[in-house]
């Protein structure tokens, strides 16, 4: 298989510091979309800013890097313009749930047909390690140093809850099911959205004690479980454990938002004809 | 569209215009606040699209909704950095539409966002207009890279004569990269100085190496006139009508109306400075544009403000009044 054509190659070795998750997030990414089918030509990779922002200067696609926060919204616009093109928002946990949390929940709403993969390294690694709306209360950040006394979102139930027609979450220590679960993703036609955890043993690492990449990786494994094993747990062992896999998978192209505005076109067309 | 708020419309449009469509979006002042960050990201990326802005009297929430004119140096500076920016100012309906038009031309020969300054008595004006056939209307679409150049060798921010890099839609083949960041002429980020200094320069000069295209204006100022009002938006409105009953009593006043706020018709102010003894500056604010006026007059003419900054319009007899103090 060529992925080499997915990558600016030219632009790598990449910044992300070592142990980081990004670049296995990248990596199943660009597996699965060789796999999908898409043409490359007509996709837009769309990031915001932070260590996620700089993905989409690696990837060989037209790619856009815009302010913090903003990608989905951003996107929205690149979508309605143009239909015919597969948009991918590629943000993190600090950029997408925070300053663009806002835009999470309305592109949610209206069932765009975007996908959003928003890697959850559960700090702002690029700035130094403020804590973020996914760290965990207890957990400590340069902002939080006794410990952070914010309650993290359940991402994929916000996102659910909000209306997203497809939500999933995977993790780097299973690059393989993460590579499904996006190209399920990038199928999905509305809004598609894959909570993604990354592993910084930098930033967030350091000041949790929480030692090196394979560590986190093995901590990532205790801290979750498939989600049909999930389903059979008592309600007791649910709250400490987050399902990984396809969570939420609703398929009707027609309630697509661009499908839906472009029905409404067609109609006053008609109309007009008459 | 109806985005959720004013810095996603703001986004939206600005990637609308990157995947190849002509894209605008309209606020208030305060609304107007929450749209500069992604307005200076337009900027920088140089992405077309027009952004109307029906001014009310501020700070914040203010005087929902009293005609103003308090948003022309949140125009020219709101956004961090330096950088340009066009506005234009209408005056009635019809100019609103004419210079919608412009707007939208402007930002797409100069890969430029174009801010429509309005004012709230422009906004919530009624008035007969004359629409144009499409034949009619001038057409300006952006410059595109030749569609059989090899993708591998373009340029989205190549350096070309006229400073106007040519600009490929999102899905037409060409997979180049955007971003706020500083970059080179690859679209790449680039943190050398020189390379910022060069993006600087070209953003600065692709504009003021055309300025004979980008500022429009109206005047009526005879040879014998002594003083003229400069005005724009409603204020000039009330301007024309107080030099117009003046001139009937002999008044040797005349007006210059400016359709184009910014960039600064520096020229022509100078220009109108050497020709009367006084130029007298309305302003629904409490004095934003005469510092430019002041500036450009250098001193040839005096330079006198008449100001209303609370909801009220300037009142064709406070201008007569003035006028004829001076004269």
């Amino acid at each position: 298989m060529d992925l080499e054509k997915y990558l600016r190659i030219d632009k790598l070795p990449h910044i992300w510091c070592p142990g980081c998750g990004h670049g296995t997030i990248l990596n199943s990414f660009i597996r699965a979309f060789a796999e999908s089918g898409f043409d490359q030509d007509k996709t837009v990779v769309i990031s915001g800013i932070g260590c996620s922002g700089r993905a989409t200067g690696y990837l060989n696609f037209d790619t856009l890097h815009t302010t913090h926060g903003r990608a989905i919204a951003f996107a929205t616009g690149v979508k309605m313009a143009n239909p015919e093109l597969n948009v991918i928002v590629m943000t993190g946990d600090g950029d997408g749930t925070a300053i663009g949390g806002n835009h999470l929940i309305h592109a949610a709403r209206r069932n765009i047909d975007l996908t959003v993969i928003l890697f959850n390294n559960q700090i702002y690694g690029m700035t130094g390690g403020q804590f973020s709306p996914m760290t965990p209360t207890g957990d400590r950040g340069t902002t939080a140093p006794y410990g952070n006394i914010d309650q993290n979102f359940d991402l994929a139930r916000l996102v659910e809850g909000a209306g997203g027609t497809f939500i999933a979450r995977g993790a780097t220590f299973v690059p393989r099911q993460l590579k499904k679960i996006y190209l399920a993703a990038l199928r999905h036609q509305g809004f598609s959205f894959v909570e993604s955890f990354s592993q910084c043993p930098v930033s967030y690492g350091r000041q949790n004690k929480a030692g090196d990449a394979v560590e986190m990786l093995k901590k990532q494994q205790e801290n979750t479980v498939s989600f049909k094993k999930w389903q059979e747990l008592s309600q007791a062992e649910k709250e400490n454990k987050y399902p990984l896999g396809i969570l939420k998978e609703v398929d009707n192209p027609a309630n697509e938002y661009t499908e839906r505005y472009q029905k409404i076109i067609e109609n006053i067309q008609k109309e007009e004809a008459l | 569209m109806q985005m959720e708020d004013e810095i996603a419309g703001m986004a939206a449009v600005v990637g609308a215009s990157l995947a190849g469509k002509k894209a605008i979006t309209a606020t208030s002042g305060p609304g107007f606040a929450l749209k500069q960050e992604n307005l200076g990201f337009a900027t920088m990326v140089e992405a077309p699209v027009v952004v109307v802005n029906v001014q009310r009297v501020g700070p914040s929430t203010g005087l929902p909704t009293s005609p103003s004119q308090g948003d022309v140096m949140q125009t020219r500076w709101g956004r961090n950095g330096d950088q340009e920016i066009i506005a234009l100012a209408p005056a009635s309906v019809a100019e609103s539409y004419e210079l919608t038009i412009k707007a939208v031309n402007l930002s797409e020969k100069f890969r430029q966002p174009v801010v429509l300054l309005l004012d709230e008595v422009i906004g919530h004006l009624r008035e007969k207009i004359y629409l144009k056939s499409s034949e009619e209307v001038e057409i300006v679409n952006r410059k595109k890279p030749d569609k059989n150049q090899n993708p591998a060798n373009y340029l989205p921010y190549q350096l070309t004569d006229d400073l106007i890099p040519p600009m490929a839609d999102y899905g037409s083949g060409f997979k180049y990269h955007t971003s706020g960041l500083f970059h080179d002429q690859s679209g790449f980020p680039d943190g050398k100085k020189e390379t910022a200094k060069l993006m600087q320069d070209r953003l600065h000069n692709k504009l003021h190496n055309n300025l004979e295209q980008i500022i429009i204006y109206q005047k009526d100022i005879r040879t014998d006139d002594r003083v003229a009002v400069l005005s724009y938006g409603s204020a000039a409105r009330t301007a024309i009508s107080a030099v117009n009953t003046g001139r009937k009593d002999n008044l040797k006043a005349g007006w210059f109306k400016l359709q184009t706020i910014w960039p600064f018709a520096e020229k022509e102010v100078a220009e109108l400075a050497s020709q009367v003894e006084t130029i007298i500056v309305p302003e629904l604010n409490q004095g934003q544009l005469i510092r430019e006026v002041k500036k450009a007059a250098g001193g040839r003419a005096k330079v006198i403000g008449i100001n209303s900054y609370a909801g009220e319009l300037i009142k064709p007899e406070e201008i007569r009044a003035l006028l004829e103090e001076v004269l």
